[in-house]
């Protein structure tokens, strides 16, 4: 095998770990977007085009809540806004790529294969296959993404409607956040920004969200820099 | 707005926010501040999300017993605090979830 497949394999292997949570995720999403009133096509459609699994399961609340349009492409934008930071992390190993390869990793670039391809870029740094490394994570999250959602696309109509399956989302939340707070600016974010959603729970156009989040960054920033 | 319009928008700018320092690398430094403003973007809009659905499952502030949602939440947190795992975090928020709903006789 040569060192592009060995590099490839070697990506999809690592993201392997990460599936096992996925899968299950994918499923639930597919479930309730189907729930919430998106046709099988739209809600098989948002897993490839807008690819971002909280983002997608936030919107099929709203769409479910009825919200506008366009505080659905705000909040989308609020909740991916933490994709920056990983473009930024990754932009140094892929400065030196043809440019066909930048759009693609870009597309991949979702949480899971972040943890991933960044970990292997930080262990290893800048080697001759490290992006089909990033490709093989990308595309096997991909690929596992696109199949689960299906399948709970599939399987949604079977699934008891009175199972609170909605509820893996602030789940799978908690667990993605409890390891980042470390530090008091990032309690303080997290604390205030979950107050903030409660008060203003009664916010017009689900609004609430986006207001919590910014207050939320704000606390924080301004608590580490007075340190 | 049509559901397709918000999902090629939604896709676009969450496509845009991956590319961006990928695309720019080289030519523009990200500002320290805007940096440091982006570490806490994951904390604040994920507890944002998290906190209504502990707290307010039927969208009334709930803190009692008899709140599900806040009692399963609680184990959630209190298992990924202790083993960082994703998956038990996920598996024991909901197995308490549907206990304490069927020994009420809610589901």
């Amino acid at each position: 095998m040569n060192q592009t497949s060995k590099s490839f394999w070697a990506g999809v292997r690592a993201e392997f770990p990460l599936l096992i949570g996925v899968f299950p995720f994918g499923l639930i999403y597919g479930a309730l977007a189907l729930g919430a009133g998106l046709a099988p096509l739209e809600a098989q459609m948002m897993s490839s085009i807008v690819f971002a699994g909280s983002a997608q399961f936030i919107t099929t609340q709203l769409v479910r809540d009825a919200a506008p349009g366009l505080i659905i492409v705000l909040t989308i934008a609020v909740v991916n806004l933490r994709h920056m930071l990983y473009s930024a992390s990754v932009a140094p190993y892929l400065k030196h790529l043809p440019r066909r390869w930048k759009p693609m990793l870009a597309y991949l670039l979702t949480d899971e294969a972040y943890a991933a391809a960044g970990l292997h870029y930080e262990r290893h740094g800048l080697t001759p296959t490290g992006h089909w490394f990033f490709l093989g994570a990308g595309l096997a999250l991909w690929t596992t993404w696109q199949i689960s959602s299906a399948l709970g696309i599939f399987l949604g109509a079977a699934l008891p409607s009175a199972w609170p399956l909605d509820f893996a989302l602030p789940l799978t939340f908690i667990a993605m956040v409890m390891p980042v707070l470390k530090d008091k600016p990032m309690l303080a974010a997290a604390l205030s920004a979950g107050a903030v959603a409660l008060l203003a729970q009664g916010l017009p156009f689900k609004l609430g969200l986006i207001l919590a989040a910014l207050v939320g960054i704000v606390t924080g920033t301004s608590l580490e820099s007075r340190r | 707005m049509n559901i397709w319009l918000v999902m090629l928008l939604g896709g676009a700018l969450t496509f845009g926010m991956r590319m961006s320092f990928i695309y720019l690398f080289g030519r523009y430094e990200m500002p320290v501040v805007v940096k440091r403003a982006l570490r806490f973007v994951p904390p604040a809009v994920l507890s944002a999300i998290i906190a209504p659905a502990l707290f307010m499952p039927e969208n009334a502030l709930d803190v009692s017993l008899g709140n599900d949602h806040l009692l399963a939440g609680i184990v959630a947190i209190l298992v990924a605090w202790r083993t960082k795992n994703t998956l038990l975090t996920i598996l024991a928020g909901m197995i308490t979830l549907l206990v304490l709903m069927w020994a009420g006789g809610n589901i």
